[in-house]
């Protein structure tokens, strides 16, 4: 996998690229803020994974969590939601056509389902977490079945062996 | 559809140097070798070349276009692509009887060994393609190769890796090309290399089997065998059951159907040599 790269919005509207995030290990992560069961379940892994690393090892990791729902999602809806989340995860999103750079560069993808009368539409979008270390590289693909604790281990390695 | 759709849907999703290189030599030289076969006075046939090129087409179409990105972010659209590459498309390029053409084309174009070294060089080369088409290493490679690309574990690297998402597709096309070259050789195999017609029906049948075995494991398996696609996402919201579903029964019928009409050709050709040896028979006794 190419190391992290990417032209998006952060949750505030400002223009983000992947150099605003070198320095820190990032996690990052496609969803939406509609989906019911597998970005929240795996978003409050994710966090409880960090609160598993000792103090001063938790500022050094982000969660990015990348909307590929930009029809429905607004900046401040990605604030709001992010924020149930806790203060290390950044909710980010762009156009279609960032968005699928940055999809096609981690071989995912993500489609629409035809809306229903009330406009709710399926999102079908990748379910791996791709963790990058401080310096941009990939490094880890976090899987389904993962529990928080082996998260953890690999993200205290992580910091360990890049420092 | 408008203009600007088409382009878009002939686009590559990933560009791919050995699909721009490799099947447009390979069209090319088949072209000329048509041409110097006509100068030679001799017909290249109207079918045989539009086999050819259609399968070389379909092969294009489904590693780089649009269809590779359906091929790469759903199973079942996945399968048809190997159903193109490895039996629709390389039975086509087979009927064609390419391997007279390239050749005739090579020499036209005063290609080939000029010292002695360079013809063992070619020998060297030639080795591994007789062991692919010899009857029973080539049939056990043939449905092998759906085999191992399958295997769960090894199909999630696949289609992650670029390197092996290539290797996997090519080995198919080039694999497949291979077999039915032997399955469909025009020539009498008393005249050429190729096993006889029982023998190629032989192969027909026992590598229909195993496919036929696989294709219906995945469809009535009821755990969902290729996670990678839940991974990556899906090129729409399908059920990853469905998906699983229409990936068995594309694994499963449409390949069957496909040795069934190899089987049809090899009929043919056994009812074509009767009749010529009828017709010889007749000619002495007169």
């Amino acid at each position: 996998m190419p190391e992290l790269s990417f032209q998006l919005v952060d949750e505030t509207g400002h223009a983000v690229d992947a150099g605003d995030f070198r320095g820190k290990v990032v996690m990052l992560f496609f969803g939406f803020t509609h989906c019911h069961d597998y970005c929240p379940t795996t978003l409050s892994k994710l966090t409880q994974s960090l609160k598993a690393l000792p103090g001063d090892m938790r500022d050094d990791v982000l969660i990015l969590f990348v909307s590929v729902d930009p029809g429905r999602d607004t900046v401040e809806d990605l604030a709001v939601y992010t924020g149930n989340f806790g203060p290390r995860v950044i909710g980010l999103t762009g156009d279609d056509d960032d968005l699928r750079d940055l999809a096609k560069r981690y071989r995912t993808t993500f489609s629409y389902g035809e809306p229903d009368e009330h406009g709710n539409y399926m999102v079908s979008h990748g379910r791996a977490v791709y963790v990058f270390d401080s310096r941009g590289r990939a490094r880890l693909m976090i899987l389904n079945g993962q529990s928080a604790e082996l998260i953890a281990q690999d993200l205290r390695q992580l910091i360990e062996a890049t420092g | 559809m408008s203009p600007t759709d088409l382009i878009a849907w002939l686009a590559p999703y990933r560009f791919s140097w050995l699909a721009v290189t490799l099947l447009p030599l390979a069209a090319v030289l088949y072209g000329l070798g048509a041409r110097a076969v006509a100068n030679a006075g001799e017909q290249a046939g109207f079918w045989r070349p539009f086999s050819f090129f259609l399968g070389v087409l379909l092969c294009y179409l489904v590693i780089h276009s649009r269809l590779d990105y359906y091929g790469q972010y759903l199973f079942f659209m996945h399968r048809g692509q190997h159903l193109v590459l490895h039996h629709l498309g390389a039975l086509l390029i087979a009927l064609g009887d390419p391997v007279r053409f390239w050749k005739t084309a090579m020499r036209s174009l005063h290609i080939g060994p000029r010292t002695a070294g360079q013809a063992r060089i070619l020998r060297a080369l030639a080795i591994p393609v007789r062991v692919l088409q010899h009857p029973v290493v080539g049939s056990i490679v043939f449905f092998g190769l759906i085999y191992l690309w399958l295997i769960p574990r090894i199909h999630f690297d696949a289609m992650l890796s670029e390197e092996l998402y290539l290797l996997m597709n090519w080995s198919m096309l080039v694999d497949g090309v291979l077999f039915w070259l032997v399955i469909v050789d025009p020539r009498p195999p008393r005249d050429s290399s190729m096993p006889g017609y029982g023998t190629r029906l032989f192969m027909i049948v026992f590598t229909a089997i195993p496919q036929i075995v696989l294709g219906a494991y995945i469809t009535f398996s009821r755990e969902n065998l290729y996670d990678v696609y839940s991974v990556c996402g899906r090129a729409w919201p399908i059920d990853p059951e469905t998906d699983q579903l229409y990936g068995g029964l594309m694994t499963w019928i449409p390949p069957a159907m496909m040795e069934a009409i190899a089987a049809l050709i090899v009929l043919s050709m056994i009812m074509r040599r009767d009749r010529y040896a009828d017709e010889q028979a007749h000619a002495r006794a007169h």
